[in-house]
């Protein structure tokens, strides 16, 4: 099985060129088998890989293949080499099964669209690129799937590319995490120089050879790379895209930006965990960029009106999480919530995307309500996604990876009793959040009638991360052993989801007019206002990045070497129109100027 | 024999396509396409084979020799030149109507003359060269748009009086040689041998480099090439910016860092800093230009940027990283140029102002496009990233804020990229243009080209076993020593 790792990104590498290049002229069932079917391969490969890793002697160890070396270069090779071992497999694992069924409720949900074969072979390009990078051996590998996920991703944001605001997004998107992607590069050619390697395996044995714990360079190379994930998993203050991108269609949100890339940028982190476990500032800083954001993202979520905007804070959110967990050194609890979050948020998302299907395309969640009884299956899947979400306690997922990653701030060396109570704090509002989502689009009164209904291929699906966000919770990666301090912690997370849950229903179901007098109060709409907005962020860096920018650009148009050249062309053309006006014909004349010249010349031969 | 046949093949072409030209307007057309395939195929066949070296007396008396070279460096500048000769041909087939046959005479004689100046190994026979292929480039802006007469105007005097700096610098360095050792001779390899010393060293080596900065369109020595890429034709651009730009960073590596090493070494920061001021003075220039060519020229102000950081950083990497961005740039910044030509034969302006929503209408065009400003912005799996990865990568050994800067780089260029492709293809159709996609031809042309950026992406080994020997042998490295082993403990 080890010799055929290669097939597991290959086969949607090829999904994605046949549809590149016949994708146009195929019939659509064509389109949605090569879409989804090289996909579903994909996960069949990556399931007995990783069986067959899990029964080979040398689990541990991982399993390795080189492809064939990349670049060679006065002893710099990259090469293009496949990793299979515990974190590869499960990041494997989740971006083939919940790939596959997303693609498979795309077949359904994208059905009356125009660019039908243009969405599998964007969204096939995504899935191969995903796998190439959880799989790289070689972080210059890993940063090709990097780019190439930024890539579909853009593409895909802008799928509807006839809006220009769908396509500002994608543009915005692209460029944000280019900051971040830029602060990786340059990480890279750190390491490259100063390693001179760049194998992942290599940089985890030189780097405590080279470097000491906190040396400059351990520092500024683990600082870098943080750049870059916080570009990609839309961390402060690279955030804002992320809300933006809900331009494209609901699919990609539940793939892209959801379940399996925003999360590239833990992955990177606990890949790289010997590098930053000798930068403790950098893991700090990691810990407090964590919390902040999953701080200030879950007010934003709770202030928002379209579902799917709040379902991209409520994201920001949760990976801010795993980024609390990376900073305290809790690499197997950020991987852990990374899994159950991919389960039920790409739920929540395929959820709103069955409602909207029944609303004319309808995001607005004040413009839903009382949908539990029209769309059961929806409703449904959509309340244990959000059971799973606020980390209802004992039954879903979501509990046991969040409580997981707290009990680990708590009892962690790196952790702190403030960092502890951010995550607490913020799993109260995540309660909250998640289940006024609920109770705003499935409760209270009908505001619009529903069309059609769902079919299967759309049903499976939610039954499917349904089942996951409830079952996924008790894999052996989850704790083993209950420890006697951990029960305090363990009661008070319950008790800050449980509150939340009545909560949410007190302020948005029983007295939602009190909320909403609230709400609408001068201080508590500024105060929505600024939460909605993202903090004021968008508005900060237009101000301060955007528009000098273009305004710099714009007033430096003209070339400035120009002027230059006319002003030698202007000089050669009067010196021109000086000596033509010396050509007048006349006989005289010329005498006159040679005879002149005559005198001047004797006269410089007898007096120099 | 053979290497001469390199140049005879487009040099015999360009008076038949002339001559036939006065009957028909096709068979100019296939005769110059036949002698660059031909052309092309004996490249393929020399690059397989490996080096090789012939030489004539010119004019013995005053050692001056027809010697020709070829080793590792210059078949991959014969084969990209042929190869872009051939998509030259392939690109004007519709675009030009009138005075077919002169026309593919002087795009003939321009690429028999970089083909030579790849392949010379005699001062003086390289200065031949240098000027021949100036003169045909100048009438091929004839078939240029609106303001063609003073674009080539410009081109020509910049270039000409550059180019005469570096005459100059050749006859003292012939001159020098001969007052040292006694032997007056113009041959590149006994030139070599003896390094030229003392104040007036430098100035020669600023002889030459102003004239190959010129070609590069270095900042402050570009002034001519926004106006001259824009305005030329198509297949001009295409050997402007393809070809003509990389014969100014080759004689970079050829010429100045070789016989000048001590000078160029002391003048490297000097160098590295011109490029990435280039990198960020093109990639923001780019972004504020209104016409499809001119954005795409500074782009290629940018990208010769990178190249020369790649050279002047003197590393084994940044310099292999320099040659795979020439080849990466010569076919992807190509392919956008004839891309931008494609796009005004179909509308008949070059305004992004005027475009938008193309995609519908063209998907083939569009997803050309897409690619091609992929490459621009060096997104891994193309030639354009390995090359700038590993510019980055040499220039972090030597100047680490210069890497920073050279690295803002690839943020501007995601910049424009994207804008670009937002202004052409995306976006709703104001105009409502409607137009055919790419034909067959053009097809063809297109995906040649993505492949080559593709290959070199993917698997650029041949062009790392090709260029690297060369560089290792001929260039002056800084002493780095320490760093190169990785710092051991």
């Amino acid at each position: 099985m080890a010799e055929l790792l290669w097939l597991i990104p290959a086969l949607p590498f090829a999904g994605f060129l046949a549809l590149a290049l016949l994708g146009s002229r195929m019939p659509r069932p064509l389109v949605a088998t090569i879409g989804a079917g090289t996909v579903g391969l994909s996960a069949l490969a990556a399931i007995a890989a990783s069986l067959a890793l899990a029964g080979s002697a040398g689990a541990e160890e991982g399993i390795t293949r080189t492809l064939w070396t990349w670049i060679s270069v006065g002893g710099f090779a990259p090469a293009v080499a496949l990793r299979l071992d515990a974190l590869s497999a499960v990041m494997t694992l989740v971006v083939t099964i919940v790939g596959f069924l997303i693609l498979l409720y795309s077949t359904e949900f994208m059905a009356g669209d125009e660019g039908y074969s243009r969405f599998f072979c964007c969204m096939d390009l995504f899935v191969g690129a995903m796998l190439t990078l959880v799989l790289a051996d070689d972080l210059l590998l890993l940063y090709l799937g990097w780019e190439g996920v930024g890539l579909s991703s853009y593409l895909l944001i802008g799928f509807w590319y006839k809006a220009e605001a769908n396509v500002r997004a994608a543009r915005k998107a692209f460029i944000v995490t280019r900051v971040g992607d830029t602060a990786f590069a340059l990480g890279l050619a750190l390491i490259a120089t100063q390693l001179g390697t760049l194998r992942i395996q290599e940089v985890a044995e030189r780097a405590p050879l080279f470097w000491g714990a906190g040396s400059g360079m351990a520092v500024a190379a683990a600082a870098l790379m943080l750049g870059g994930a916080l570009g990609k998993s839309a961390q402060l203050p690279l955030q804002t895209w992320l809300p933006d991108a809900m331009a494209g269609p609901t699919p990609v949100s539940a793939l892209i930006h959801a379940a399996t890339m925003v999360t590239a940028g833990v992955y990177l982190i606990a890949r790289m965990h010997a590098l930053f476990l000798l930068a403790p500032v950098v893991m700090g800083a990691t810990a407090v960029i964590g919390a902040a954001t999953l701080l200030m993202a879950g007010l934003s979520a709770l202030t928002q009106s379209d579902l799917k905007r709040a379902l991209a804070y409520s994201t920001i959110s949760q990976v801010g999480y795993m980024f609390l967990a990376l900073g305290v050194g809790a690499w197997s609890a950020a991987i852990f919530h990374f899994m159950t979050h991919a389960f039920f948020k790409s739920l929540l998302f395929l959820a709103a995307g069955a409602v909207s299907m029944r609303l004319r395309g309808e995001h607005d969640m004040f413009r839903m309500g009382g949908l539990r009884r029209a769309l059961p299956g929806a409703f449904w899947a959509f309340v244990i996604g959000a059971a799973s979400l606020s980390a209802l306690p004992m039954v879903t997922a979501g509990f046991y990876s969040k409580e997981m990653i707290l009990e680990r701030v708590w009892s962690s060396p790196r952790g702190a009793g403030w960092l502890w109570a951010a995550g607490l704090i913020g799993a109260l509002i995540t309660a909250l959040y998640a289940f006024r989502m609920v109770f705003l689009v499935f409760f209270g009164e009908k505001r619009q009638e529903t069309e059609g209904r769902s079919g299967a291929r759309v049903m499976f699906p939610l039954a499917a991360l349904a089942a996951l966000s409830i079952g996924g919770g008790f894999v052996p990666m989850s704790r083993g052993t209950w420890e006697a301090h951990a029960l305090p912690l363990t009661l008070a997370a319950s008790l800050a989801s449980l509150l939340g849950i009545a909560g949410a229903w007190f302020l948005f179901h029983r007295r939602r007019g009190m909320t909403e007098r609230l709400a609408g109060s001068p201080a508590g709409a500024l105060l929505r206002r600024f939460w909605a907005g993202g903090w004021g962020f968008d508005q900060a860096y237009d101000a301060l990045l955007v528009r000098p920018f273009v305004r710099l650009t714009r007033a430096s148009r003209e070339e400035f070497a120009d002027p230059y050249s006319k002003g030698v062309a202007r000089t050669a053309g009067a010196l021109h129109h000086l000596l033509s006006r010396t050509v007048t014909g006349q006989l005289r004349w010329y005498a006159m100027a040679i005879a002149a010249g005559t005198i001047l010349l004797i006269g410089m031969a007898v007096f120099l | 024999m053979i290497l001469a046949l390199l140049i005879i093949l487009p040099l015999a072409a360009g008076p038949l396509a002339w001559l036939t030209g006065r009957w028909s307007r096709s068979a100019p057309r296939w005769i110059s396409l036949a002698a660059m395939a031909l052309d092309l195929a004996l490249a393929v066949a020399l690059w397989i084979h490996g080096p090789m070296e012939t030489s004539w007396g010119w004019i013995p008396q005053l050692g001056i020799g027809f010697t020709l070279s070829l080793d590792g460096l210059s078949i991959l500048m014969v084969a990209l030149t042929a190869f872009l000769g051939v998509i030259a041909v392939a690109a004007s087939w519709k675009e030009i109507k009138d005075r077919v046959g002169f026309f593919h005479f002087n795009l003939m004689w321009t690429l028999a003359g970089i083909t030579g100046v790849f392949l010379a190994s005699d001062l003086l026979l390289f200065y031949f060269f240098w000027e021949l292929m100036l003169v045909p480039m100048y009438f091929l802006f004839l078939w240029g748009q609106e303001k063609r007469s003073a674009a080539g105007m410009k081109f020509l005097i910049y270039t000409q009086s550059s180019g005469l700096l570096m005459l100059l610098a050749i006859l003292v360095l012939y001159f020098m040689h001969a007052g040292a050792t006694g032997v007056y001779t113009f041959d590149y390899a006994a030139l070599l041998q003896t390094p030229a010393a003392g104040p007036a060293a430098n100035m020669l080596m600023f002889g030459f480099f102003i004239a190959f900065a010129v070609k590069m369109g270095v900042p402050p020595f570009h002034g001519w090439l926004p106006d001259a890429y824009t305005h030329a034709p198509t297949a001009g651009t295409l050997l402007l910016a393809g070809l003509m730009a990389k014969t100014g960073a080759y004689g970079l590596l050829r010429f100045v860092l070789p016989l000048f090493p001590e000078q160029a070494l002391q003048f490297a920061p000097m160098g590295m800093a011109l490029g990435a001021a280039a990198i960020l003075y093109g990639g923001l220039m780019a972004f504020s230009q209104t016409d499809l060519k001119r954005m795409v020229a500074y782009t290629s102000i940018s990208h010769m940027g990178f190249v020369l950081l790649g050279i002047f950083a003197p590393t084994a990497q940044s310099q292999q990283g320099a040659v795979i961005l020439m080849l990466g740039h010569g076919a992807a910044t190509g392919a956008l140029f004839v891309m931008a030509g494609a796009l005004q034969e179909r509308l008949g302006t070059r305004e992004l102002g005027r475009m938008g929503g193309l995609w519908e209408t063209a998907p083939r065009m569009g997803g050309t496009m897409l690619f091609l400003a992929l490459a621009l912005m060096g997104l891994p799996g193309t030639a354009n990233f390995i090359g700038e990865f590993l510019v980055l990568v040499g220039a972090w050994r030597t100047s680490i804020p210069l890497a920073t800067v050279a690295a803002l780089g690839m943020i501007l260029s995601v910049i424009y990229a994207l804008w670009m492709i937002q202004r052409v293809f995306q976006g709703p159709n104001r105009e409502n243009w409607k137009f055919p996609d790419f034909s067959l031809r053009e097809t063809v042309a297109a995906a040649a080209m993505i492949g080559v950026v593709l290959w070199i992406g993917l698997y650029p080994k041949p062009i790392s076993t090709a260029a690297g020997p060369v560089l290792d042998r001929t260039m002056p490295r800084a002493d780095l020593s320490a760093q190169d082993e990785g710092g051991e403990p």
